[in-house]
């Protein structure tokens, strides 16, 4: 079983923390002018998503994750998984609705994913930075809803509802910047 | 490490180059004027610090004298030498050197940093706390002023801050607080040495807080934390040693020197007890700083600041890597 000392721990660092794998985001030496040394570590559980602080002592060690990101392709959905392929390899994996979450409304199928695996399982799907994808619902009206600066709500493709400007009609292709769920242009 | 193309420049500004400059001018000017005499004393060692928390570094000489190779330790602080010089009659010193200290390194820490270490023949530690401050005050000329100086006793951080009284609370009294804080650590931390704890607490919840605004002297530590500080009897017995804390940052500790050898050699042959104990490397105890005790060591205090964090409140910065003009990563 490979493991991690205290010397070793930096921001990016896969480990296990009580049972899950979790990502270090922070890590800091900390020693009173006498006496021991410690590393407090700020820590991300990569199942959560939630993170915590933790203090080892200087020496201490914590077991490695093996946890790995891959680039995968989307191929579709089957009511209850959703499946990737590596374009190289043509291997496929499914991940489930637990590991997708609130991800699942940026997929589009042939985008590259960035997919954590733990053990070989998917962990975290994370969808492009980027996605273009085509407006299936909106209100025609160019004057639309002028309360809310002037957007209005558009249902795209995927599922997803995102602000866009008045002149966005149903049928255009929109870039959507999927960490702030926010329209960014037309496609 | 990958090497950018800007990985040769400085971590540090000129700008705060030159302000260190300055403020080693002025500390000069300051020990002139009380005429304390500056010193150098040797870098290597054929002995090193016994302290289980402290790591040296070691290298080796071969050649006239040593044919055979003489493995020596890059000094973790000048005091063992300086004391030497004490009891041969220097009067009081002071000395500005590198010192160099193994495992260390974060945004307080460099394995090699600057350290002002002085020595007050026939001062206490009382007044050397007074002088430290004062030193302190004056190397922050021309930066913000600082308020009078707050001395508090460790009792009284650990009272005000984690409610409790750190000289009787056992482990158990001590985690609680330590899970109470929301400190996390592997296991049981009632299993832990009450000293441990006790860093812990100090590092975590209490050294934020010291010195906003003002230097914070933090004294009369406890007795198993006395290192090389005299012990006043009483109870409970207490180490005569302080730290000093600005902003949050530990930047000094200093003691009302023993000068007690034979005390000096049961706490170095505790300290290399403990050091086997738990799996560190025994080293060398420095004999010549026994003989000057035995020969008779001044009543003095002394205390060692690191100077890089002086400079870095100076400067405002939040890293010793933005005073350092090459920090350990681009040494």
């Amino acid at each position: 079983m490979a493991t991690y000392n205290t010397n070793e721990f930096r921001a990016g660092l896969k480990v296990m923390l009580d049972g899950d794998p979790a990502a270090i985001v922070e890590n800091e030496f900390v020693k009173p002018g006498k006496g021991q040394a410690f590393s407090r570590v700020r820590i991300r559980n990569l199942k959560t998503g939630r993170t915590i602080e933790r203090t080892f002592k200087s020496g201490e060690t914590i077991e490695a994750a093996d946890v790995a990101d891959v680039e995968l392709q989307y191929l579709y959905n089957d009511g209850e998984f959703w499946h990737f392929m590596n374009p190289e390899s043509y291997e496929q994996l499914a991940a489930d609705k637990a590991t997708v979450g609130d991800n699942a409304k940026w997929l589009k199928e042939q985008d590259v994913c960035i997919i954590t695996l733990w053990n070989g399982v998917p962990l975290v799907v994370e969808p492009p930075n980027t996605v273009t994808l085509k407006v299936v619902e909106t209100d025609p009206g160019v004057r639309g809803d002028t309360s809310g600066g002037g957007g209005k709500p558009a249902t795209l493709e995927t599922g997803a509802v995102v602000r866009v400007p008045l002149f966005i009609q149903i049928g255009e292709t929109i870039k959507v910047n999927t960490r702030t769920g926010e329209y960014v242009s037309r496609a | 490490m990958s090497l950018t193309s800007d990985d040769w420049r400085p971590s540090a500004s000129l700008e705060v180059l030159k302000l260190r400059a300055r403020m080693l001018e002025r500390i000069r000017a300051f020990f002139a004027a009380r005429g304390v005499l500056e010193v150098e004393t040797p870098v290597l060692s054929s002995a090193a610090a016994t302290d289980p928390a402290l790591a040296s570094l070691t290298t080796r000489y071969t050649g006239p004298l040593f044919p055979r190779g003489q493995v020596l330790y890059p000094h973790t602080s000048p005091e063992f030498p300086m004391k030497r010089l004490l009891a041969a009659g220097a009067g009081s010193i002071y000395q500005i050197c590198k010192v160099f200290r193994d495992g260390e390194a974060g945004r307080l820490h460099n394995p090699e940093f600057t350290m002002l270490e002085w020595y007050r023949v026939g001062f206490d530690h009382f007044a050397l706390m007074d002088e430290a401050a004062a030193l302190i005050a004056e190397a922050l000329v021309g930066g913000r002023a600082l308020g009078a100086p707050e001395k508090l006793t460790y009792r009284e951080a650990f009272e005000r801050h984690c409610g409790l009284d750190p000289h009787t609370a056992d482990s158990v009294a001590l985690a609680a607080v330590v899970q109470a804080k929301a400190i996390a650590v592997r296991g049981d931390p009632a299993r832990e040495a009450a000293d441990t704890l006790r860093d812990l607490l100090l590092t975590h919840v209490i050294e934020p807080q010291l010195g906003r605004g003002r230097v914070t002297l933090l004294y009369d530590y406890p007795a198993s934390q006395a290192a090389l500080a005299r012990i006043r009897p009483g109870d409970p017995p207490v180490a005569q040693r302080f730290e000093i804390y600005l902003e949050g940052i530990e930047l000094a500790n200093g003691f009302h020197e023993l000068n007690d050898a034979t005390e000096q050699r049961a706490r170095f042959e505790r300290d290399l007890a403990k050091r086997k104990e738990r799996g560190l490397p025994a080293v060398p105890m420095d004999e010549w700083l026994l003989e000057a005790l035995a020969h008779g060591l001044p009543d003095c205090a002394g205390v060692a600041l690191g100077l890089d964090r002086l400079v870095m409140i100076a400067a405002g910065v939040a890293s010793i890597q933005e005073v350092l003009p090459f920090p350990i990563e681009r040494a």
